[in-house]
């Protein structure tokens, strides 16, 4: 059996220090996730609008955010902004910023895809039974779209939670960081460190998402 | 923003996007194999394999691809696995995008109705010609968008190379970012080489969903 640097999880508030480590990824994921999902359904209502400015503007912006790495717009943000505007983001602030402005993005193209899924027919009907527009979306449309639009939005939010991962790469101090610490700190007493505390980092990552992956599959089979 | 940095930084990022492109579609180029493989397999439901596939769908899909490159880069070399950088980066976009390109190609091939395997059969057709006649053209078709949002979220994923210090654009724009300084030239490099990228990916994306669009359409 070779060793596999497991023992050093035990030691002193390694295990602990790495928990707190994914905290801060899932804090982060966390509010980017509970402040793009409001703009994204506002935004994603207004992609359906028939005002062709509107309709440009919201494009440009959506084609720009997904088309980009997400640590492309990282780098925009943390980087660009010192220079262009004279900010000084910290890293977790920046890190927010850019994963609302991509939620938002990702969310508004999944509820105007849910939207445009609606067949004319369903207005058309509704429409020759007396309902007027509000009606229709209230009764009609929305309680339709809610059902293709949440599975994806639960997915949405482990997309979320693993591309936190990456603001490693901007200097906040999460849970590849303080693997890193780890690793160096017991560089002497275990040299095989580095193999048990990345497969415990990837192991924290698979618990936050799998579950939530499970939910969206499920709710995807019920409501089809 | 001047001029003169921008052309001297020029050759720099020339190099360095030759370079996300090579690791990029040979990561593909392999997560393709993968992702077929896995699919017949869940198409067949061969005992056992089953379910090992399922286990690394499961594995792959909910980890970063961040985390995924550090064990196989430092992790790994630790039980004897030894690997150079570009071995793991290329390695880590199969092990990723092997189970993005199996969903795609499972629910492509599972949403091809009975009737046609069956209307086959009755044409006197053998398993073979069936799969490769009747079940594969249209199961093809119907992936397409899947497979082509797969290459550009592939493409967009080897932004994290840098990280185990391959000399992609991301990397080099962070390194002249931290050398001289040159904030603006930088970045605006990155972006647009990004965009040369990513745009014509997108766009010979698009070409192909409309030339194989044939499967089910007019029925």
């Amino acid at each position: 059996m070779p060793d596999l640097g497991l023992e050093v999880l035990f030691k002193g508030k390694n295990m602990v220090r790495l928990l707190g480590g994914i905290g801060v990824a899932l804090k982060i994921s966390l509010i980017a996730v509970v402040i793009s999902i409001p703009l994204g359904i506002l935004l994603g209502a207004l992609m359906t609008w028939k005002n062709r400015g509107v309709r440009a503007i919201l494009r440009i912006y959506l084609e720009f955010v997904r088309i980009m790495p997400q640590m492309v717009l990282l780098f925009l943000c943390y980087f660009g902004t010192t220079r262009a505007f004279g900010w000084n983001l910290s890293g977790e602030t920046s890190a927010v910023i850019v994963f609302t402005l991509w939620g938002t993005a990702e969310m508004s193209d999944l509820v105007r895809g849910a939207l445009i899924s609606i067949p004319i027919h369903q207005y058309e009907s509704s429409e020759a039974l007396g309902f007027n527009r509000a009606q229709t979306y209230l009764y009609i449309v929305i309680p339709q779209a809610i059902r293709r639009l949440i599975p994806l939005s639960i997915n949405l939010i482990t997309r979320m939670i693993k591309t936190t991962s990456l603001i490693l790469m901007i200097g906040v101090v999460e849970v590849i960081k303080v693997a890193q610490q780890i690793i160096e700190a017991n560089r002497m007493a275990s040299p095989n460190a580095a193999f048990g505390v990345y497969l415990t980092v990837l192991l924290l990552y698979f618990l936050a998402c799998w579950p939530i992956s499970l939910l969206a599959k499920y709710l995807e089979r019920k409501w089809r | 923003m001047r001029i003169d940095v921008l052309i001297n930084y020029l050759p720099l990022y020339k190099k360095a996007a030759l370079l996300t492109v090579r690791l990029g579609l040979a990561g593909i180029v392999f997560a393709i194999l993968i992702g077929l493989f896995c699919a017949l397999i869940q198409y067949f439901k061969i005992p056992f394999l089953r379910r090992i596939v399922s286990v690394y769908i499961e594995i792959s899909r909910n980890t970063p691809l961040l985390i995924q490159l550090f064990f196989i880069y430092y992790g790994l070399p630790k039980i004897g696995i030894r690997t150079d950088a570009e071995t793991c980066g290329i390695a880590g976009l199969a092990f990723l995008g092997g189970s993005y390109m199996a969903e795609a190609f499972r629910s492509g091939l599972e949403a091809i109705p009975d009737i046609q395997r069956e209307s086959a059969y009755s044409l006197g057709m053998n398993h073979f010609q069936t799969m490769w006649h009747i079940i594969l053209p249209q199961a093809i078709s119907i992936s397409i968008p899947a497979f082509v949002a797969n290459v550009i979220f592939l493409l967009k994923e080897t932004s994290v190379f840098s990280a185990i210090s391959l000399m992609d654009l991301m990397f080099t724009a962070k390194d002249l970012i931290g050398l001289y300084s040159k904030t603006t030239e930088s970045l605006f490099l990155l972006v647009v080489f990004y965009l040369i990228i990513l745009l014509s990916v997108s766009l010979l994306g698009s070409l192909l969903e409309r030339r194989l669009r044939y499967a089910g359409f007019g029925s």
